[in-house]
């Protein structure tokens, strides 16, 4: 598996400082610590990885050295010598590349010049000379082995060759530190093949490579050490030699299994509420066939990214589908169509309360109002009586504690603005809830008290599908949890079934996890 | 860093090599899409009202254009980088005024000189949007709609009732926009060439380049290191004083400068880059076709008077020029990416 040439830890000489170091970083976003104990350290030749589940401050360290963030504390030291990164272009300057999972380039420009964007070569008078710069990037994807053209505009190209070009411009840049974060998450396994010769090219050649993948396979495959990350701390550095994939997702999942939210709804399920017959979204999910019933909690977990989120969306209309049916009680749901969705008797609580929940300028009344105002009008106008009725009369039942109804939702703490959500929908008297994240960002207490309020909705024959990244929350409340990866479904459990270990396995891949 | 693992040689299909140069094809075909509207506009018009092509209007035409062409050069450098100057009418008006009241002011005063004051002013509104767009953050959008009533306000105070009228003004500066070389106005080669540069130095230059990468994708250039706010600050720096130079040819073209002069020209210069291929959110387009946009306008303006229209068509037919530009952009775009992605799809 190795590529022709020396063993590349020959390079590296004993007592040689490490290409990267990175102690004890921290770094906090208002009241949110995103990063406690960020600590990596990556030697030449070597493809490190790093691991954790979503929200364990990957990206947060990935920024950090990409220059992107300034940490709040700790150290970084660059072939051992401590640098501070005020900037993208200081990490560059030390010799670091990043490669996001989003490349990042100009539609606009030649492949060559988005290579070299800010330092092209240059003759004369200080004119770029383009002949040079598109000869290099030629040189360039000659070593990487790819057909680009370097004079083709960088729009249309693929993700993968977006990525290539991504990796050339770390080469061009003589980069010793090579950071890719999750590369692979949007390539077939054909592209995977050929980044994985790119990077060994790259191990070969010298380079420190920090790999993020939720592939446990690739990370297998492709990484000698690696790095666990946790609740934004660093738990564990090992050689991957001697590990297996249960280890790791173990030291990912960490946390106490008894950890689970109290009840569960455990009411019997009615008729089926909600049916997904093989609906597909090209390239973002695929096959995607399940029933909610009513009176049932069905959970949808999953990594970021692995198409769960889409799926709420196709069914409440946001996006289009290209292939299968979605059927409501039984009648098909007209396509891409928010207002038939509603009307058909769903309510759906999205991932990003203060960007699609909330109107955050609006009064705490106003937004309460905003899904039903159709039973609040009289002749065109909004009944100022009844919608304040309706609205502290649900605030009431969910207990939202606020100063008075016509203040901004904007005052509200994240608990309370995500109970106002739920307020909108619920006073729809919806037959089907999909809430994406309920919990997300909000304190323990109102936690719970969500949880509840999502078991008695079922308990009342409401049909409810959740998504979640939080998997005590997905162990606690759901009836039944699909698994979706890479745009599938790859797994289902009923609530005895389940622990967070089945489950997690089923995210990153089942039989790599099982080895 | 050394190559180790072999080189496989690339195998190029035919259809790359085809697709190779599309881009650059494309902009010559948008560029020469414009000229075709041109010569047709100029043939039908001439056919018409044969004094269309006389020498004096030919001349009248050109020297119409130079402010335009020129407002559009420092237009361009502002939206391809993703923003958009509405002052420069505004600009033009005060610097209009401002310089060529020297001539009243201090008689004698060398020609050369007013246009530096101009420069002054348009420099000065031009840092004044710039710092405001980069450092603030502000959309510029915003920033320059109120920049645009601002300096009109000033101007009008300024101004009062008062005009500068061709009375007070040097011959030699009236003159200006009259003398030709081959009956060729000056001032038209002159702007030419200003305008050739501007072109040479956005394809040429690191600086330049910065700007279509801005424009193209702006979290990119910000990761990329790019200087980002520098460059746009410099852009609107750049085409606030070239508004202020358009702003005493302006002066030296009509000769009487009261509170009014240069309203509305915002607009028309917008029109005028966009007509003439550059891409209205940034990242694609040249000074060229900006500059040749303008021509354009002028002519069909020109045209219309000759052929006794009423010139309230204009501003139909330039707005019917506007969509069939945004039309045919939009149609542009979508082919060349659907070209290109056919061109290296990479599941081999």
């Amino acid at each position: 598996m190795d590529a022709a040439g020396p063993d590349p830890r020959d390079q590296t000489r004993p007592g040689a400082p490490p290409a990267l170091e990175l102690l004890h970083a921290a770094k906090s976003f208002g009241a949110v610590q995103a990063l406690i104990d960020g600590s990596v350290t990556l030697l030449g030749g070597e493809v490190h990885a790093l691991l954790g589940e979503n929200g364990a401050g990957k990206s947060t360290l990935v920024k950090i050295l990409a220059g992107v963030y300034q940490p709040d504390g700790g150290t970084l030291n660059v072939n051992g010598r401590q640098v501070a990164l005020h900037g993208p272009a200081a990490a560059r300057a030390a010799g670091i590349a990043v490669i996001y999972q989003e490349p990042t380039l100009f539609p606009d420009l030649t492949v060559a010049e988005n290579m070299f964007i800010g330092r092209q070569p240059l003759r004369q008078g200080r004119r770029i000379d383009r002949r040079a710069m598109q000869r290099e990037t030629a040189a360039i994807f000659e070593r990487l082995g790819v057909p680009l053209d370097p004079a083709r505009l960088a729009r249309g190209l693929s993700i993968a060759d977006q990525q290539v070009v991504e990796i050339g411009k770390a080469l061009s840049l003589e980069a010793k530190v090579i950071v890719m974060d999750e590369p692979t998450a949007a390539l077939s396994a054909a592209e995977v093949d050929r980044l994985f010769e790119v990077i060994r090219t790259l191990k070969a050649q010298g380079a420190a490579v920090l790999f993020i993948s939720h592939r446990l396979e690739e990370v297998f495959a492709i990484c000698q050490t690696v790095t666990v990350m946790r609740d934004g701390k660093q738990v564990l550095t090992s050689d991957l030699a001697g590990l297996t994939a249960k280890d790791l997702v173990r030291a990912m999942v960490g946390r106490e299994l008894a950890e689970r939210p109290p009840e569960a709804a455990g009411a019997a399920p009615g008729e089926p509420m909600l049916t997904l017959e093989r609906v597909t979204r090209e390239g973002v999910f695929t096959d995607i066939s399940l029933t909610v019933r009513s009176g049932e909690i069905v959970a949808l977990a999953g990594l970021v990214g692995s198409g769960r989120s889409e799926v709420a969306r196709a069914v409440f209309g946001i996006d289009r589908y290209d292939a299968g049916a979605i059927t409501v009680s039984g009648r098909p749901l007209k396509k891409a169509s928010p207002t038939a969705a509603m009307a058909a008797g769903i309510g759906f609580v999205p991932e990003d309360r203060r960007q699609q929940g909330l109107v955050m300028d609006m009064s705490v009344q106003q937004n309460v109002a905003l899904a039903s105002l159709g039973n609040l009008e009289r002749g065109g106008l909004i009944r100022a009586k009844a919608e304040r009725a309706m609205a502290a009369d649900w605030a009431a039942r969910l207990k939202i504690k606020y100063g008075r109804l016509t203040d901004p939702v904007d005052m509200l703490s994240g608990g309370n603005q995500q109970k106002v959500v739920l307020a909108k929908w619920l006073g729809r008297r919806p037959n089907l809830l999909i809430v994406d994240e309920p919990t997300r960002g909000i304190d323990v207490g109102t936690k719970a008290e969500v949880h509840h309020l999502l078991t008695d909705l079922a308990r009342n024959g409401v049909a409810v599908l959740m998504i979640s990244s939080e998997l005590p929350e997905v162990l606690g409340v759901a009836d039944r949890i699909l698994v979706m990866r890479e745009g599938r479904i790859t797994a289902e459990f009923s609530h005895a079934e389940a622990t967070e270990e089945t489950i997690m396995t089923a995210a990153m891949g089942q039989h790599e996890a099982a080895r | 860093m050394r190559a180790v693992i072999a080189p496989r040689r690339p195998q190029r299909a035919d259809s790359d090599n085809r697709n190779i140069r599309l881009a650059e094809r494309v902009s010559r075909i948008r560029e020469s899409g414009i000229l075709v509207v041109l010569v047709v506009f100029v043939a039908v018009t001439t056919l018409v009202k044969h004094r269309f092509l006389d020498a004096s209007n030919i001349q009248f035409v050109l020297v119409d254009t130079t402010v335009f062409a020129l407002l559009a050069l420092g237009e361009t450098m502002v939206v391809i980088s993703r923003n958009v100057d509405l002052s420069v009418g505004s600009v033009v008006g005060l610097s209009a005024y401002l310089s060529t009241d020297l001539f009243a002011q201090h008689p004698g005063i060398p020609i050369p000189v007013v246009f530096l004051a101009g420069l002054g002013i348009g420099l000065a509104c031009g840092i004044a949007n710039g710092i405001m767009v980069a450092a603030g953050r502000v959309p510029s959008l915003v920033v320059t709609l109120a920049t645009l009533y601002i300096i009109r306000g000033i101007d009008i105070l300024i101004v009062g009732g008062n005009e500068v009228d061709a009375s007070s003004l040097p011959n030699a500066f009236l003159d200006i926009p009259k003398d030709t070389i081959g009956g060729i106005p000056d001032i038209a080669i002159a702007v030419a060439v200003v305008i050739a540069i501007g072109a040479y130095y956005l394809r040429t230059y690191r600086s330049g380049r910065d700007l279509y990468a801005i424009g193209s994708n702006p979290p990119a250039a910000r990761l990329a290191g790019l200087q980002v706010g520098r460059r746009v600050f410099t852009a609107f720096a750049v085409s606030g004083a070239i508004a202020g130079v358009a702003g005493v040819l302006w002066g030296a073209q009509y000769g009487t400068i009261n509170s009014t002069a240069g309203t509305g020209y915002e607009l028309q210069v917008v029109s005028a880059v966009v007509v003439g291929g550059v891409a209205i959110f940034g990242g694609s387009g040249s000074v060229t076709g900006a500059a040749l946009g303008a021509l354009l306008l002028s002519t069909i303006s020109s045209a219309l008077y000759v052929l006794g229209i009423s010139p309230f068509w204009d501003q139909a037919i330039w707005g019917f020029l506007l969509l069939l530009a945004i039309a045919l952009d939009q149609t542009i775009t979508e082919r060349l990416t659907s070209a290109l992605r056919r061109t290296r799809t990479r599941h081999e």
